[in-house]
């Protein structure tokens, strides 16, 4: 049981500069998923928390104790690696056995032949055997013991790395991509299972990943990474509703957020794609800054001009119970994606022309440097709660 | 990694250690080398003296060397070597290449067999063949003559292995193009595939070359003529008849024999690896 | 698959009779295209497989029916005999020298060989600096002409002027005319081997190596396997097992092949301390022309070469690859 806390890291390799001061910390017991396109350094960070690599700068502490000059096993963590990094020639038993034996049994008594003859091997080695059959049965291997991973699906491989790294009892668990080399279907499967092991084992889970999709439904809380930088940190919901930057409300959500380009006319209108929308923005008139509308936002228009977007269907596709129309817009260079209920799908074909409505409230609006601008009105719920508040 | 290098591990070889033992063991691997050449560059005086150098007092090495190359036809039997061994590559590459395309890249009735057949052949030790081989050189008239040297390594089984393995790897789109282009088969075997096959083609002239520049057991049973006889052969000749225990010209003329493929190995190390280790599939 | 010679043979193949073909018949596209594309494969093999035949296949019975007859070169009778020439062969106590010398040979040369390539392959990959310097050295006498180096190593063991002994005697050790010894002839031969085959398992080891992934250390390094005799048996150690057993079975074979250095430094001798199988073939073949009973050699030794191939192909491959 631990709280993490990543303070202010630096890491360069050479002249490239992976990690740039980045402060991020973790509540004892919380689900934290760094969450960030490939080469944005979340593994990087990962590897230091491990132990694995060394920062170049600032402190790491797990459980309020420095670990910066400590080696992988002195900090009290386990990691499941993207390969599972199962030793090939041991069975699963010994897989999962290693790390209590390496903890638990001396060099002495590690010797290959000369070791079973010191007092108290046979007693630990048996106290560790029964360790490893309890774990294994709690993650549904318990008959695959005996087998080599070569022997092993993937699925199985994955719960034995899990259960290998479970085994004795972390304080953090770290996970690099465990999901990545399983096909889709198992891999929503694992997803549910690694959320079940999380709530029954209560201890910090730090996950890795590049899928959305798994960071959204596992996560207490996102960290979404850039180049080296924490864009936000939040729960999975204010991440997709309430980003903080154009940056993260891009790389969230699919179909990706349109993004429009738009021009404050007066307090509470803004020109955009040759229509004024009524939208309440903190700017001055003839600012430029951009809108965020995610496509099922949008809903049908009887008419234009005021308050809708205009333009001509180019292409639509059919989901089931939805269905994306791609819009070519006036003075756009790509088109715009609605999101629209399929009861209307027969009404609507390419070449039509469409009007879309946005509700203002769910409009998103980012200021020419990215960061987002927050409408200062009605209650105080003015941006994201802060960090410090949940990390208690 | 920066955890491989972190100084705290127990144990492992540290940097002075590491380096001592290997250039101890590398020193002693070079000792023979060392005294080829100390020898070679002595006069007979200080050789079979008692004095212990590596560095000759006097240095003679002009005049071992001179007799190296006037006594015994070491020029000639440098230049039978590169001869030999350089027609043994080019047939080797000439009739493996189609081959191996064939193996990699068309389907057909008895592929399967031929691959066999392939298989079989690198299973052989070539020694064992030599018998056979022997009689069928006196047969054909040829013993004693480059032809001999060269004839029964026209083809490499391990040549068709090798490329075949690497043309396995070129997508199949690329014959399909070059068959809409226009190309022949024959070709498309070497305007296409063994262009890029380079590093498998260098590979294989590396362990060809090495190989048969050594030989030694085949030239000794078929050539009796010195003026034919390759490096390997002829030094021996020379130590046995001529150079008895005039050591110095007989280092000398070992130093030479080795010297070009040790510079060879020394300017272009990794391919000489790849290429000496590649045959290890043999 | 296509050739255009195959694609304009096909567009020449109309139904003349105007009935509807349903299954492929002879002169169908697919099966012309077929028999196109195995001519062109023949025509492209044919020079090869003919020398395969010629040079590997027919010496191959060849050598098996010398080694049943009693055929001798320049002798026009020829009648089988049996197993005649394996008794002679296995009767005579050179031979059984000739086999147990190499069986010696092969059995310090192989160990020798891979304990000491696989220290200095652990020692090079232990550190980052001179990697490629440490390796060229070792593998230097790999490449080596054997013939040549082996004069240098006569001149080394000279049992009055060589290095050897004047080293011995400098520190009070006793010398030995090692070539001439039959205690130390084949002893002598087997460390030479050793020298020459050292930096090829060196070389062999340090692939495998390079081929053990990352994450593997990285997971010892979690699980507090962390010291380096710990990474070396519980990775390092255990992931070269399959390239371990290819090298001793590549060693093996190379080490039963010894021929040079025995041809120019001892003969054989003295008496037959250092003959082995390959220059027993060699001297019988082709210095004393007992045809069928060189054939009946070469048929032993290729038994053996060929079982360490099968074994290294079969049986032991699938075991110490953890599949």
């Amino acid at each position: 049981m631990a709280s993490v806390l990543i303070d202010s890291i630096d890491k360069n390799y050479g002249p490239t500069s992976v990690l740039r001061g980045l402060s991020l910390p973790i509540a004892d017991g919380e689900f934290l998923t760094l969450l960030g396109p490939s080469g944005c350094g979340k593994s990087t960070l990962l590897r230091i928390l491990a132990g694995l690599e060394v920062q170049d700068a600032g402190s790491v502490l797990i459980g309020e104790r420095a670990v910066d000059g400590l080696k992988p096993k002195q900090r009290d963590v386990a990691m499941v690696f993207q390969s599972y990094a199962l030793y090939p020639h041991m069975t699963v038993a010994s897989n999962m056995a290693l790390p209590l034996r390496m903890r638990r049994l001396s060099a002495f008594q590690r010797l290959p032949l000369l070791g079973r003859f010191m007092p108290a091997t046979p007693r630990i080695a048996a106290e560790i055997d029964v360790e490893v059959t309890r774990t294994a049965k709690s993650l549904g291997i318990g008959h695959l013991l005996a087998r080599k991973p070569g022997q092993l699906s993937g699925g199985q491989r994955q719960r034995v790395a899990v259960g290998r790294a479970m085994v004795r009892h972390p304080a953090v668990f770290l996970m690099d991509e465990p999901l990545s080399n399983l096909d889709a279907k198992l891999r929503v499967q694992m997803r549910a299972e690694i959320k079940e092991l999380h709530r029954r084992l209560g201890v910090t889970f730090v996950y890795v990943t590049h899928d959305q999709a798994e960071a959204m439904t596992l996560s207490d809380r996102v960290a979404v990474m850039l180049d080296g930088e924490l864009l936000q940190v939040a729960p999975p919901k204010d991440i997709y509703a309430d980003p903080d930057d154009r940056r993260v409300a891009e790389f969230i959500g699919s179909p990706k957020i349109n993004m429009l380009d738009g021009v404050v006319r007066e307090r509470g209108l803004i020109d955009v794609a040759g229509s004024t929308l009524a939208i309440e923005a903190d700017a001055r008139a003839g600012e430029h800054l951009t809108l965020g509308i995610r496509p099922e936002v949008f809903h049908l228009a009887d008419h234009g001009g005021q308050g809708a977007l205009t333009g001509s269907v180019r292409m639509i596709e059919h989901m089931g119970s939805d269905l994306f129309v791609h819009l070519d817009l006036a003075g756009l260079d790509h088109p715009l994606i609605a999101r629209l209920l399929a009861e209307r799908a027969p009404l609507i074909s390419p070449g039509q022309t469409l009007h879309v409505g946005a509700k203002p409230e769910r409009v998103l609006l980012f200021g020419r440097d990215g960061r987002r601008l927050r409408r200062q009105v009605g209650s105080g719920r003015a941006s994201v709660t802060p960090i410090r508040e949940i990390t208690r | 990694m920066s955890a491989n290098t972190r100084s705290n591990r127990l144990l492992q070889p540290s940097a002075t250690v590491r380096h001592a033992i290997l250039l101890a063991t590398g020193a002693l691997i070079l000792v023979p080398f060392v005294w080829m050449v100390s020898l070679s560059i002595k006069p007979p005086g200080e050789i079979f003296g008692t004095s212990f150098s590596f560095w000759p007092a006097q240095f003679y090495g002009i005049e071992n060397y001179t007799k190296a190359l006037t006594e015994a036809p070491l020029p000639r039997y440098m230049g039978n070597g590169i001869i030999v061994c350089a027609t043994i590559l080019a047939l080797q590459i000439l009739f493996c290449a189609p081959c191996a395309y064939a193996l990699a890249k068309l389907r057909f009735l008895g592929r399967d067999l031929l691959f066999g057949m392939v298989l079989i052949g690198l299973l052989l030790p070539h020694q064992v063949l030599s018998l056979p081989l022997f009689i069928l050189g006196y047969q054909l008239g040829i013993l004693n003559t480059y032809a001999a040297l060269i004839f029964p390594y026209v083809v490499s089984p391990f040549g068709i292995f090798l490329f075949r393995q690497f043309f396995k790897t070129i997508p199949d789109d690329v014959v399909h193009a070059a068959r809409l282009d226009g190309l022949s088969e024959l070709a498309i075997v070497w305007r296409i595939m063994v262009p890029m096959a380079l590093p498998a083609v260098i590979a294989f002239s590396i362990f060809s070359v090495v190989g048969h520049w050594n030989d030694l057991f085949w030239p000794l049973i078929v050539v009796r003529d010195q003026s034919l006889m390759p490096p390997p052969l002829g030094i021996m000749v020379f130590k046995n008849e001529e150079a008895g225990n005039d050591y110095g010209p007989l280092m000398a003329a070992s130093t030479l024999v080795v010297l070009p493929l040790v510079i060879a190995f020394l300017a272009a190390q990794k391919w000489f690896v790849e290429g000496m280790t590649g045959g290890a599939v043999k | 698959m296509s050739e255009p010679l195959a694609l304009s043979s096909a567009s020449g193949e109309p139904s003349a009779t105007g009935s509807v073909r349903t299954l492929p018949s002879p002169a169908s596209p697919t099966r012309r295209r077929a028999f196109t594309e195995a001519l062109a494969a023949w025509t492209l093999a044919g020079p090869a497989v003919f020398f395969l035949l010629v040079l590997f296949f027919l010496p191959v019975i060849g050598i098996f029916v010398i080694a049943l007859s009693d055929w001798q070169f320049g002798v026009r009778s020829f009648s089988f005999v049996g197993l005649a020439n394996f008794r002679e062969v296995f009767a005579d106590p050179g031979f059984r020298t000739s086999l147990l010398n190499t069986v010696a040979y092969v059995l310090i040369v192989v160990p020798g060989t891979v304990v000491l390539g696989l220290l200095i392959a652990l020692l090079i990959e232990s550190g980052k600096s001179c990697r490629s310097f440490y390796r060229a050295i070792h593998f230097l006498p790999f490449m080596a002409t054997l013939t040549a180096m082996a004069i240098a190593w006569e001149a080394l063991l000279h049992p009055t002027i060589g290095l050897v002994n004047q080293t011995l005697a400098a520190i009070g050790l006793p010398t030995a005319n090692w070539l001439r010894d039959e205690n130390t002839a084949l002893p002598v031969l087997a460390a030479i081997g050793i020298w020459q085959n050292l930096g090829y398992a060196m070389v062999l080891f340090l692939a495998g190596m390079k081929s053990i992934p990352q994450d593997l250390y990285d997971a010892a390094d979690v699980d507090g396997a962390d010291l380096w005799l710990d990474r070396m048996r519980t990775v390092t150690l255990p992931m070269l097992g399959p390239v371990s057993m290819f090298v001793v079975i590549v060693l093996a074979v190379r080490a039963f092949e010894c021929f040079d250095t025995v041809k120019v430094l001892t003969r054989g001798g003295p008496g037959h301390a250092s003959e082995v199988l390959l220059y027993t073939l060699y001297r019988e073949s082709f210095e004393y022309l007992r045809t069928g009973y060189g054939a009946a050699v070469a048929v032993v030794f290729l038994a053996i070469v060929v079982t360490l191939t099968l074994v290294q192909a079969g049986v032991l491959d699938r075991k110490v690859h953890y599949q």
